[in-house]
């Protein structure tokens, strides 16, 4: 039961989220109306995705220090769960945008820097599978995941924050989104962020679980 | 380490100071209504919450099955 806890509250919390930001009355907004509403189911999507592939940058300096092949694995697999939310962020973004700007692409500055993210994770993925040799795979795989998170930050955030963008929040300074908002999406906003980056992490649990059975001997000698 | 763990606290504490200064977007206060009009969005919330059931349901499955995996 100890070990459990923690998904047992991300299910109470997106059940919250779910029901509670699907019914709360929310303020009238002109120009998102009841799309505000994504703010609590697409927004914390690229949360998730921000998060994990932080977690990711961290495993693989943790991983060139100490040289040992389990952090190179365990930050492979937080790219690999950046990867799906990122991925379903940007389909729901384009969901959203083919009501609200009227078509899916539209080339804004946070589309395309969003895209790059996601196609510079791509390509570490497809690096670190092309190489057979366990070793020298976990170091370039480090290399180039630290250099793409140095990427990301530019591209999915300075930015599209100095160029026109019709998304909502972009021109907004860091955390500044948070304050802005309303007092009534917060109480959903709030534990929307913590629930969804939870469901990540309980996948990823999931996944390094999986990789233990399959190598338990890159686990075991610590 | 102690002067790390001041350094990010009061650089927390300084972003937490600054909501105090945070106004709240000028909007009308009117509530949008539309969507509890004809009372469907419940139906919506039900296959939501329902969907939502299914994946949950699904994660637990692959516990259970990991939990036995690693029992051998």
């Amino acid at each position: 039961m100890a070990k459990y806890w923690w998904k047992i509250l991300t299910t109470i919390i997106l059940l919250y989220v779910i029901v509670v930001g699907i019914l709360i009355k929310i303020p009238y907004l002109p120009k998102l109306k009841e799309s505000i509403r994504n703010l609590f189911y697409h927004v914390p999507m690229w949360y998730v995705m921000l998060f994990c592939f932080l977690m990711s940058v961290i495993y693989s300096i943790v991983y060139l220090r100490k040289n040992k092949l389990k952090y190179d694995i365990i930050s492979n697999e937080f790219v690999i769960v950046g990867l799906w939310f990122g991925m379903l962020g940007m389909l729901t973004g384009m969901e959203w945008a083919y009501i609200q700007w009227g078509a899916p692409w539209s080339n804004d500055p946070k589309q395309v820097g969003a895209a790059l993210t996601l196609l510079i994770y791509l390509a570490y993925t497809v690096l670190r599978n092309s190489l057979p040799d366990a070793d020298k795979k976990a170091r370039l795989a480090a290399v180039y995941n630290i250099f793409s998170f140095a990427l990301l930050i530019p591209l999915v955030y300075i930015i599209p924050s100095h160029l026109a963008s019709l998304h909502p929040g972009s021109d907004n300074k860091p955390f500044e989104a948070l304050k802005t908002q309303h007092h009534l999406l917060r109480y959903v906003s709030l534990p929307a962020m913590l629930g969804w980056i939870m469901l990540g992490l309980w996948i990823f649990d999931l996944r390094i679980r999986i990789k233990k059975i399959e190598q338990p001997e890159i686990f075991i000698n610590e | 380490m102690n002067k790390t763990i001041a350094f990010i606290f009061s650089i927390l504490l300084l972003t937490l100071s600054e909501t105090s200064f945070a106004q709240n977007v000028a909007i009308n206060q009117e509530n949008a209504t539309i969507l509890h009009q004809n009372g469907q969005i419940y139906l919506v919330v039900l296959v939501l919450v329902t969907i939502f059931a299914g994946i949950i349901f699904y994660l637990i499955k692959l516990e259970r099955k990991l939990n036995r995996l690693e029992k051998k």
